[in-house]
């Protein structure tokens, strides 16, 4: 591969190629009055003034300054600014703990059908047979995925799934007439982890890591005592290492007492490998979108479907599906009185259900495994080529051996031998055409570079980043300020963030504010 | 290698080489203790080639009724709008649908910008001068919402109408007692409007008979139009529960304690004292946050909730340019006052500067998010719902300044003609007195479900059975009717001769002991209803063969009860 220039002037690789100044009008920015994109349906009954329907003083004066454009402004305005994104169709994408695998676009397709799109959800149950079958059969699945046998597709995201979780481990606890109020957390976890625990009204306990990265036995020890409700975990975690203790950490936990909750997060590592239900966890969420393939449509929509042990299952969220004796589904909300009600409207992500069931028939029980190996297999080889290169004096892996699904590396040292920082050489592999990994987390490794490469991306792929990754600390031993200003190449320069969050604009001014 | 991975065998030799291990199994082997390997195959099915995958999940969606396979008057928080071409498109776009939350701005402008103009647009509708960049849905963005008010204010009572979605107050019901805050319903006015009653909402905020409390108000959240379509008197609502609250007792009002829900316990870190950078709390004695759950596509004709008095507007998105997708993804929106904004969840997008000093937009006040702030955070909400915000926003310019008011105008002049066609009927009476918008609440002397069979046997779904979605025995008979552009004067004619010849019929009064969930007995005269079509067995672990799984249409006319007919 052939470095970028560095740095330019030239704008020529934004692919948007506009002037600068019409390059980030807003749409609030273009069009005239008089100008429109929709046609309003004729009226075809007696037209009624609004004040004669509602009191005058509950009706709007003056019609929201929305745009006023036609629908070539629209589209021109809208293709121009999908320009200036980078995304997965176009290339390598290595967020760790966000598995941004290929998006098949038979899903798409598949979720588009009338049947599915065009659904309401308040459609009598046996007029919507089909849906109900699709989350039912969905449900069986993860049931299996997961080796825990009830399973609510409510949640619509990783974080409402852990909320569920909390939740259920409160009501679980409550219904024992237990007061426990602590959630143990490794200091690898995910920040939604403590997050989640504080709305659910719990109080976090953070657990150390040993020096293999795993959680450290004696603390855990010294830590679970009979105020503890739950355990939460993320097993591979995000250092990518699979808790070579998880049995003996399943066995003090649900010794003192309480709940282990798997944070389903790194899921796609252990596919038809090993199972959290095998493992003794009681509460599992899984990212539909990432394990399962939703497309991330830049920060949503996603979905956290749950599932639970035998003991959890009475406080599910409502409504469950059931399948009956005559072979047909219902939603069910009455009879469940010890669940903890409904964390959302309606079912759930449904869409989302429709994508992740096709993606399971696609693939099927081997499949699913061959991803799993796949993603440990890439993950590990990127590992070796990043190592091979000698980088490793820069770079060197966070805890030794080797990974499960996802490698996370230190830039310390780069930073001592080099002057260049994580950031730097994230912002310079935008340049190199790749999207970054994930930085600063996990919080516990000093400049950390977290790299999950997913099982859809070929060994070229991977052989190129590692080159990427080679030249740009090669660049950095002659001219450090190359990655120090990078990137170049994109369609803005580093922005300030400081400002941004200083004096905040978080709309366009349209004259008044309103 | 399945048909979305790459390692040949070939390939797999080279990897497993420089890995520096024998096999893919040894690489396992290493890491993952024997006892929890799963020793057997997944219980489940082989893979299927793309095109058995397309029968399959085309048979399943051919067992759904669609709008498109039925005139639909069902509403209830999700609406048939028409979903313009435009939005497929733009949606479809591989920038749009495949990255990642904007996590480097430098190759995100498109999307971030995108955010910002969906946070401006937002803003304008709702009169709120802050919106985020999405939440999940509409009843969850009312608990997020509560959840502010419980950081700012600590803890306390929730009040709310009893004329927010059933799912709403469910939603918030179960986030309450996570966050420990009670919820309090306020009953629709005995007036018969269906409006909330104002002097209950006003002792339910001050804590004064018959919702007696020590507790603080931290909140007063109202729908507007209300679940049963009626347009709430929002500014007399705010008005009532700041009053209400001045008038509380002293010392119940805004403990402001904005310290982590619970007191810290000895085995708490060093370091995780209270964050004196939390920039969320409420003075001592502040009002309730007035919270309103809002229906977006009424904003071209009713007052916005900021010039009512509201201090958070969120609600439902669907209604702008989302499928309906039996209920999600959808997006909540959610706007707030200016002083609310260091409070608010979720991702925000703002404006700034890059090197050059060009115009550009990060993801801003992450400080406030979960990744950050940890247990301290305004929520702990990260992936939303970007992609259908975008819809969102594209719906929104495609409807522009004037169409959004024009939209609004048709679906009244519709709403209160379908009031006046159907409340014509014999039979037939408004459920509430009060002025309704793009969606109307009827009483039909009649069982609603055998009228709803009636017509759905014609091809017309005539709305939502009440009942069963509140579990009120006061909307008994009790119809929810939901009008859209898509529902033309012609197909509320239809409904209105529908439900004129259906009414009789099922006047007549069911056998006393009916089991809850059983089938319904016919009614003499009634005609023998079609059977259920049998559907085809699923294998128990829960796949089924390639091509299994088609079969016809569930067609009208049902012997089964539909399940839920009551809430616990």
């Amino acid at each position: 591969m052939t470095a970028p220039a560095a740095p330019r002037d030239d704008r020529s690789a934004d692919p948007a190629a506009l002037r600068p100044d019409e390059a980030v009008l807003t749409i609030f920015e273009r069009g005239a009055p008089g100008r429109r994109a929709f046609a309003c349906p004729g009226l075809d009954v007696p037209a009624v003034e609004p004040a004669e329907a509602i009191p005058a003083h509950l009706l709007r004066a003056e019609p929201p300054r929305l745009p006023e454009v036609s629908e070539p402004e629209i589209v021109r305005h809208y293709v121009r600014l999908s320009k200036r994104n980078f995304d997965l169709d176009s290339g390598f994408y290595p967020l760790g703990s966000c598995t941004m695998k290929h998006n098949p676009r038979l899903h798409e397709r598949l979720a588009a059908l009338p049947g599915h799109a065009r659904l309401h959800p308040l459609q009598d149950p046996e007029r919507a047979q089909g849906a109900l079958e699709l989350m039912w059969r969905l449900e069986r699945a993860l049931a299996e995925i997961s080796g825990l046998p009830h399973v609510s597709l409510q949640p619509s995201a990783g974080s409402q799934g852990e909320l569920a979780g909390a939740l259920l481990t409160r009501a679980y606890h409550a219904d024992r007439g237990e007061d426990r109020d602590v959630v143990l957390i490794p200091d690898t976890a995910h920040g939604t982890n403590p997050a989640t625990v504080a709305m659910a009204g719990l109080r976090t306990v953070t657990l150390r890591s040993d020096e293999h990265g795993g959680i450290d036995l004696e603390d855990l020890r010294a830590k679970a005592d009979e105020r503890v409700a739950c355990l939460m975990l993320t097993n591979p975690n995000t250092l990518g290492i699979f808790d070579p203790n998880v049995t003996e950490i399943a066995r003090i936990v649900h010794d003192a007492g309480a709940i282990l909750y798997y944070d389903g997060a790194n899921l796609n590592a252990v596919m038809g490998i090993s199972r959290p239900g095998d493992m003794g966890f009681d509460i599992v969420h899984f990212n539909l979108h990432k394990t399962f393939t939703q497309p991330h449509g830049g920060g949503g929509p996603g979905a956290g479907p749950i599932a639970v042990s035998e003991r959890i299952e009475p406080y599910l969220m409502v409504p469950r599906i059931l399948r009956r004796d005559d072979g047909c589904f219902e939603l069910r909300e009455s009879g469940f009185e010890r669940s903890i009600g409904r964390l959302r409207g309606f079912h759930g992500n449904y869409g989302t259900f429709v994508r992740a069931y096709a993606y399971i028939c696609s693939l099927g029980a081997s499949g699913l495994r061959d991803v799993s190996e796949a993603a440990v297999v890439n993950a590990n080889y990127l590992l070796a080529r990043l190592a091979q290169r000698g980088l490793a004096e820069h770079l060197p892996r966070a805890y030794p051996g080797l990974c499960m699904h996802e490698l996370v590396l230190s830039g310390a040292p780069m930073k001592r031998n080099l002057g260049i920082r994580t950031l730097d050489l994230a912002k310079r592999l935008l340049d190199f055409g790749f999207h970054p990994p994930t930085i600063y987390f996990p919080l516990l490794v000093d400049e950390a570079l977290m790299i999950e490469p997913t099982e859809t991306e070929t060994k070229e792929t991977l052989d190129a980043f590692a080159d990427a990754i080679a030249e740009i600390l090669d660049e950095a031993a002659r001219d450090p300020e190359i990655a120090r200003s990078a990137p170049h190449t994109t369609p803005v320069r580093r922005l300030d963030e400081a400002r941004a969050a200083k004096q905040p604009v978080v709309r366009e001014a349209l004259g008044a504010a309103p | 290698v399945t048909r979305y991975t790459a390692i040949t065998h070939a390939d797999l030799k080279a990897m497993l080489a420089a890995i520096g291990v024998a096999s893919v199994e040894e690489l396992f082997a290493r890491q993952v203790p024997e006892a929890v390997r799963l020793r057997r195959d997944l219980d489940l099915p082989p893979g299927m080639a793309e095109q058995q995958v397309y029968a399959l999940l085309r048979g399943l969606a051919q067992r759904n009724a669609s709008t498109e396979d039925e005139v639909s008057f069902l509403g209830a928080g999700m609406y048939d709008h028409y979903v313009p071409a435009l939005i497929d498109m733009l949606c479809e776009r591989s920038e749009f649908l495949t990255p990642y939350t904007p996590y480097q701005p430098e190759v995100s402008q498109g999307g971030l910008q995108v955010m910002f103009e969906y946070q401006t647009a937002v803003s304008e509708l709702t009169g709120l001068p802050v919106a985020n960049a999405s939440v999940y849905e509409g009843p969850s963005a009312v608990a997020q919402a509560a959840y502010m008010a419980r950081l700012r204010h600590g803890p306390g009572r929730l009040v709310a109408s009893a004329g927010l979605h059933p799912h709403t107050l469910q939603t918030l019901r179960t986030h309450a007692r996570g966050f420990g805050c009670e919820v309090v319903e306020v009953p629709l006015d005995p007036d018969g409007s269906g409006r909330t009653g104002l002097a209950a909402w006003r002792a339910a905020v001050a804590g004064e008979a018959p919702f007696a409390s020590g507790e603080a108000p931290i909140a007063a959240i109202f729908a507007q139009p209300s679940f049963y379509g009626v347009v709430e008197d929002a500014p007399a609502l705010c008005a009532a529960a700041k009053e209400a609250a001045a008038q509380a007792p002293r010392g119940a009002v805004g403990r402001a304690d904005a310290a982590p829900l619970r007191e810290a316990g000895p085995s708490r870190r060093a370091g995780d004292g209270p964050d004196a950078c939390q920039p969320s709390a409420a003075a001592p004695g502040a009002p309730p946050l007035v919270i309103a759950q809002v229906d977006p596509i009424t904003l071209g004709i009713l007052r916005p909730p900021g010039a009512c008095g509201v201090d958070v507007a969120v609600g439902e998105g669907q209604p702008l340019g989302g499928r309906l997708d039996f209920g999600g993804p959808s997006f909540g929106f959610f706007a707030a006052r200016s002083e609310l904004l260091r409070a608010m969840p979720g991702r925000i997008a703002g404006e700034t500067r890059d090197a050059d000093g060009r115009r550009g937009f990060v993801l801003t006040l992450q400080t406030r998010e979960q990744h950050i702030r940890r247990e301290r955070a305004t929520s702990n909400i990260c992936t939303a719902q970007a992609l259908n915000a975008l819809a969102g926003l594209v719906y929104l310019v495609w409807l522009g300044r004037h169409g959004i008011v024009e939209l609004g105008r048709l679906l009244l002049a519709r709403t209160q003609y379908a009031r006046q066609a159907l409340c014509a009927i014999p039979g037939v009476a408004p459920l509430h007195a009060g002025p309704v918008v793009r969606e109307l609440a009827l009483r039909l002397d009649a069982d609603v479900g055998r009228v709803r069979r009636r017509c759905l046997a014609e091809g017309v779904n005539p709305g939502a059975d009440l009942e069963a979605l509140t579990g009120r025995p006061e909307d008994r008979g009790g119809l929810l009717v939901a009008i859209t552009e898509r529902r033309s004067r012609a197909d509320i004619d239809r409904l209105a001769a529908l439900l004129r010849a259906a009414l009789p019929a099922a006047r007549a009064p069911r056998p006393a002991a009916q089991p809850a969930d059983g089938p319904l007995p016919r009614a003499a005269g009634e005609e023998p209803e079609e059977e259920q079509p049998r559907l085809s067995d699923p294998q128990p672990h829960g796949l089924p063969r390639a091509g299994a799984g088609g079969g016809a249409l569930a067609r009208a006319g049902h012997t089964h009860a539909s399940a839920p007919r009551r809430r616990p």
